[in-house]
């Protein structure tokens, strides 16, 4: 009976992924091992944010647990609920409540949320407690209107602590934004990757010297990588050249008249 | 033990000798402490969270007394270790206080005088004497321990405290302060099979839990002793009330042993045997106290 026990335990270890623990917590895994479930993080809450789960709820009974959606962290700088934790299942090492990842903001809808549909709501970015450190507003071209910017919401792992006060505030019936396991909200890059302009800044230069420029057939007397097609003015046949120069046809045309 | 015949009182209500011998009150004196003992520890838990009176935070697994004695369940600490952890100091001195005491009062203490799961199955064998059900099958009394084993191989094997998933003492008592849910159907579950089953069947035979506290309680100096046994008369009311009525026989009957006292730690102190005595037989003492009418 025991064993059966166990083995539906291990069964039931993986956590909701709109279940989040509390700040300092564990790794599940060590985090099930530590927990009493006696519930001093859930009375040391002065925002009644954490819940112990009840038999039923989808998170290993008796654990602490919060939905950022319901009630989110509101990262008390003292870190109460760390403070009585008797096992350290919360971790007191945890000093700086800005080290807390209890999750990681993913926007996940881009069909529904209203920056990505070119309008200016920015809530989850204003209400950010690491507002221009875990979320920012990274401008694109709206290519709808043609002539608007779209300010996209964008998470920075390195500074998200899955507070949850995005998704709690997102305007949406649904939220478009949600905090979520790391593990679900990430993805990897392969051990080899390396993005070459920042390996080129690093290093202070390209890093296998300048590369040799070969003309493309057709495309003469543009500049070097220019491969726009249409109205861009082309260079006049090769017999009446030069009288504008190579370079004349730089600069972004987005074909758009008043 | 309901095989025995009552020699006194109605069928299914022990204690009728007690009442006309001492009073409604004195027989049922330790019944009314225990039950004051266990509502006044759960009460002061529930003080904080209804009316923001905090003397006691956390629940039975473990909990923080005005913000400076720190209570652990050994129990729990022990899965804790077995699921491969090591607990910050706080936890180790909560259950090493708690340790101490139930080592030194009396291990299964914890279930009659403390244990919220107590009154559930003390109800369910209330109604099944009451009801007069005899039938039922109640799983061998060694059944606790090797799911007290159990318990501590799961933990070592999941790496988590699989246990307190279902504990349904830890489920009570924390579903009284942090919100039942379904929790609630485990409980009436427990109570059914006390009282159709199995008689004593969970507390007597299944908790893993009682069996850690009966372990700890081998060497406890609060005992019942039977020193009036020369005036026992045989009404067999005090086995129709224990919880584990195999403890009674060697001390009352001097079934392989001289002294008065009942030694065996299953045991859990409750007092009804000395409640539901007309003859006074028993009483609450020390495990030192040797005196005896015969």
């Amino acid at each position: 009976m025991a064993m059966g026990v166990g083995f539906y335990a291990n069964q039931a270890r993986a956590l909701h992924a709109q279940a989040l623990r509390p700040p300092g917590a564990l790794a599940e895994e060590q985090f099930l091992a530590a927990c009493t479930r006696c519930g001093l993080c859930v009375r040391d809450c002065p925002y009644d944010t954490l819940k112990l789960a009840r038999p039923g709820d989808p998170v290993p009974t008796g654990t602490p647990y919060f939905t950022a959606r319901a009630i989110p962290c509101e990262m008390c700088e003292d870190i109460p609920c760390i403070r009585n934790c008797p096992s350290g299942a919360l971790d007191p090492k945890l000093s700086d409540i800005s080290d807390a990842r209890m999750g990681l903001a993913a926007l996940v809808d881009h069909e529904t949320c209203l920056n990505f549909l070119g309008l200016r709501c920015d809530v989850c970015y204003r209400v950010c407690p690491a507002i221009d450190k875990a979320i920012t507003l990274d401008s694109i071209h709206n290519t709808r209107s043609d002539r608007h910017a779209m300010l996209l919401p964008t998470v920075h792992s390195e500074h998200c602590t899955g507070c949850g006060i995005c998704e709690k505030a997102c305007v949406l019936p649904e939220a478009a934004i949600k905090v979520l396991p790391p593990a679900l909200a990430q993805g990897k890059l392969g051990e080899h990757y390396r993005k070459g302009w920042e390996e080129r800044k690093k290093h202070g230069g390209s890093l296998i010297g300048e590369q040799v420029e070969f003309p493309v057939r057709g495309l003469e007397g543009r500049a070097y990588g220019d491969t726009r097609v249409g109205d861009v003015p082309m260079p006049p046949p090769a017999d009446e050249l030069p009288s504008e120069g190579p370079g004349g046809a730089s600069g972004l045309n987005s074909r758009w008249r008043p | 033990m309901e095989a025995l015949s009552r020699a006194s009182g109605l069928p299914g209500r022990p204690g009728q000798d007690a009442v006309a011998a001492k009073g409604w009150l004195a027989a049922h004196k330790w019944l009314l402490l225990r039950r004051v003992s266990q509502l006044g520890i759960l009460g002061l838990f529930l003080i904080g969270p209804w009316f923001g009176i905090w003397i006691i935070k956390g629940n039975l697994s473990s909990s923080l007394t005005l913000e400076v004695l720190p209570l652990t369940d050994p129990f729990v600490l022990l899965q804790m270790l077995a699921a491969g952890f090591a607990p910050a100091a706080t936890a180790l001195l909560g259950a090493l206080i708690v340790a101490a005491f139930y080592l030194l009062v009396g291990g299964r203490v914890f279930c009659s005088w403390v244990c919220p799961v107590n009154m559930i199955t003390d109800a369910a064998a209330w109604a099944r004497r009451r009801c007069g059900i005899k039938s039922g099958h109640a799983p061998d009394v060694r059944t606790r321990y090797w799911l007290l084993l159990g318990v501590f191989i799961a933990a070592a094997v999941t790496g988590a405290q699989a246990w307190e998933w279902i504990n349904p003492v830890s489920l009570a008592h924390r579903g009284l302060l942090f919100g039942m849910g379904a929790g609630l159907w485990a409980l009436l579950a427990l109570f059914l099979f006390d009282f159709l089953v199995a008689s004593r069947g969970w507390c007597g035979h299944l908790c893993p839990m009682g069996a850690f506290y009966r372990l700890l309680g081998q060497t406890a100096l609060l005992r019942v002793a039977a020193p009036a046994r020369a005036a026992c008369d045989d009404c067999m009311d005090c086995f129709a009330v224990c919880p584990e009525p195999q403890v009674i026989r060697p001390a009352l009957k001097k079934a392989g042993q001289e002294s008065p006292i009942i030694y065996s730690a299953d045991c859990t102190t409750c007092g009804r045997c000395v409640d539901v005595c007309g003859k006074q037989v028993f009483r609450l003492t020390h495990r030192f106290d040797q005196r005896s009418s015969s």
